[in-house]
């Protein structure tokens, strides 16, 4: 019998990612890929996948039913678990992360577009969000399994390493004291991108910035003076100038976030 | 522009140069993305982007490279036109002539896969976006706003005038090479 994986609770913002599909950004196409990249490594890690197999991506609430022996890892437990041919199992939210993971030995074989089976909220590209009554079949991406390890994860600070610029010649002259000096707190997250609030950054010029290309981990600041980090599913041009580019290390630091949580930005020297 | 990503700013032709650099398939560079007046390369690693000679790569621009004449036909019925002609006070017919021989160029892409922003557009054209966008404008749409035209690949959200319409597939995910318009592509639209 052919295994799969039967969705009985849908859950918060559930999606299949991968590691998202890159090169294609010309066109309009973002990347995309899971939210927490390192997060979902580790649990594909666990069942001897492959770092780039899908996984299921959640906010919690999300159950499924095996259909089928699975071994399958969620990144609360951070250990494979053994789940027999009808039995479920489910993956709730935690406080301080917001978004979480359950890999299935083999990965989730979903049909690739443009080569990833993420699905691009703010596009539509790649499979349909989750719902229940899915049945998601497993794919062959692993390898032989390996004892289990420990699965330690980086431990994430609230200091944020960013990268200074492009655009900080738009702002009055005390933007690196407003963005370092003070906290900024989460007031919105989603897979597109991440709201902060705090003492607003003014704009220095009256002109409009034409739009240019974002990348991921890119801190636009808005015409009311807050912040957004561009998350997985960003547009791939924007209009908003971007006063610095948080460390590819931290991205994820700010996007597991929830609402509320308070941050500080630590300014490296400019790059360029 | 971060560890792993470098803004090009102040370009000419940015979507000329992208091409251009995109055609000397470096290894590590992710992605080319032109803009209104940019171009941001971004790399797998700062390691990557340490390594890249930008100066060498003006150089390359320069001896130029051309994207691919493509013709788009439209039935020029759009909801807008009369609009169009009363704002630019000319007449349908003229608003209809002007941007059917008209050649743009693709300056770059953005808003959602496969929408490409033509240059080119006759000053005469140019108008601000409609004030209220439209909750659902159909795929297949052409339609100008400020110095752009531009067609909609796909039903969504927008707040440009339309001209036209068209039944050619601007994107397509189940292509390698999915989108029709490319940055340095030219274009033409073709009245039927």
């Amino acid at each position: 019998m052919t295994s799969f994986v039967e969705i009985v609770a849908s859950g918060l913002a559930t999606t299949v990612q991968d590691r998202g599909r890159s090169g294609y950004a010309h066109l309009g196409v973002s990347m995309s890929g899971a939210v927490d990249l390192d997060l979902a490594a580790l649990v594909n890690r666990l069942v001897g996948n492959r770092p780039d197999a899908a996984v299921l991506e959640t906010c919690g609430g999300l159950t499924i039913k095996a259909a089928g022996a699975l071994l399958i890892a969620g990144s609360r437990e951070l250990t494979p678990i053994s789940v027999s041919d009808g039995r479920t199992y489910t993956l709730d939210a935690e406080p301080g992360r917001l978004w979480q993971y359950l890999a299935i030995r083999g990965g989730l074989d979903v049909e690739r577009v443009l080569g990833s089976r993420s699905t691009d909220t703010l596009s539509g590209l790649g499979p349909l969000p989750i719902e229940a009554g899915n049945r998601l079949a497993i794919g062959g991406e692993s390898d032989p399994l390996v004892a289990t390890e420990v699965a330690p994860l980086r431990a994430r600070s609230n200091l944020i390493h960013v990268s200074e610029g492009p655009r900080t010649d738009w702002f009055t002259g005390d933007w690196l004291e407003l963005l370092t000096r003070h906290e900024w707190a989460v007031s919105a997250s989603s897979r597109v991108g991440v709201r902060l609030e705090g003492m607003p950054i003014l704009l220095g010029r009256r002109d409009q910035l034409a739009s240019e290309g974002l990348i991921r981990g890119a801190i636009q600041v808005l015409p009311d003076g807050n912040l957004i980090m561009m998350s997985s599913d960003h547009p791939t041009t924007g209009g908003y100038p971007v006063i610095a580019v948080v460390d590819p290390d931290c991205v994820a630091s700010i996007a597991q976030r929830a609402p509320g949580t308070k941050l500080r930005f630590n300014g490296l020297p400019i790059r360029r | 522009m971060g560890r792993r990503a470098v803004l090009i700013d102040d370009l000419d032709d940015p979507a000329g140069w992208s091409v251009a650099f995109r055609s000397r398939r470096l290894p590590g560079v992710v992605d080319v993305v032109p803009a209104a007046r940019t171009v941001l390369i971004s790399c797998d690693s700062s390691a990557t982007l340490a390594a890249l000679d930008l100066d060498d790569v003006v150089d390359v621009v320069l001896q130029g490279t051309s994207g691919v004449a493509i013709e788009i036909p439209v039935v020029y019925d759009g909801v807008d036109l009369d609009h169009v002609a009363r704002q630019t006070n000319l007449s349908v017919a003229e608003v209809i002539e002007i941007h059917s021989r008209t050649t743009f160029e693709v300056a770059f892409c953005g808003f959602t896969p496969g929408f490409a922003y033509l240059r080119e557009l006759p000053g005469i054209l140019h108008l601000p976006r409609r004030e209220t966008p439209r909750t659902r404008v159909p795929a297949g749409s052409v339609a100008i706003a400020a110095e752009y035209s531009a067609v909609y690949p796909r039903s969504s959200p927008g707040g440009w005038h339309l001209l036209g319409t068209t039944d050619v597939i601007l994107f397509d995910a189940s292509l390698s090479d999915p989108a029709l318009l490319k940055p340095g592509d030219s274009v033409r639209f073709v009245p039927q």
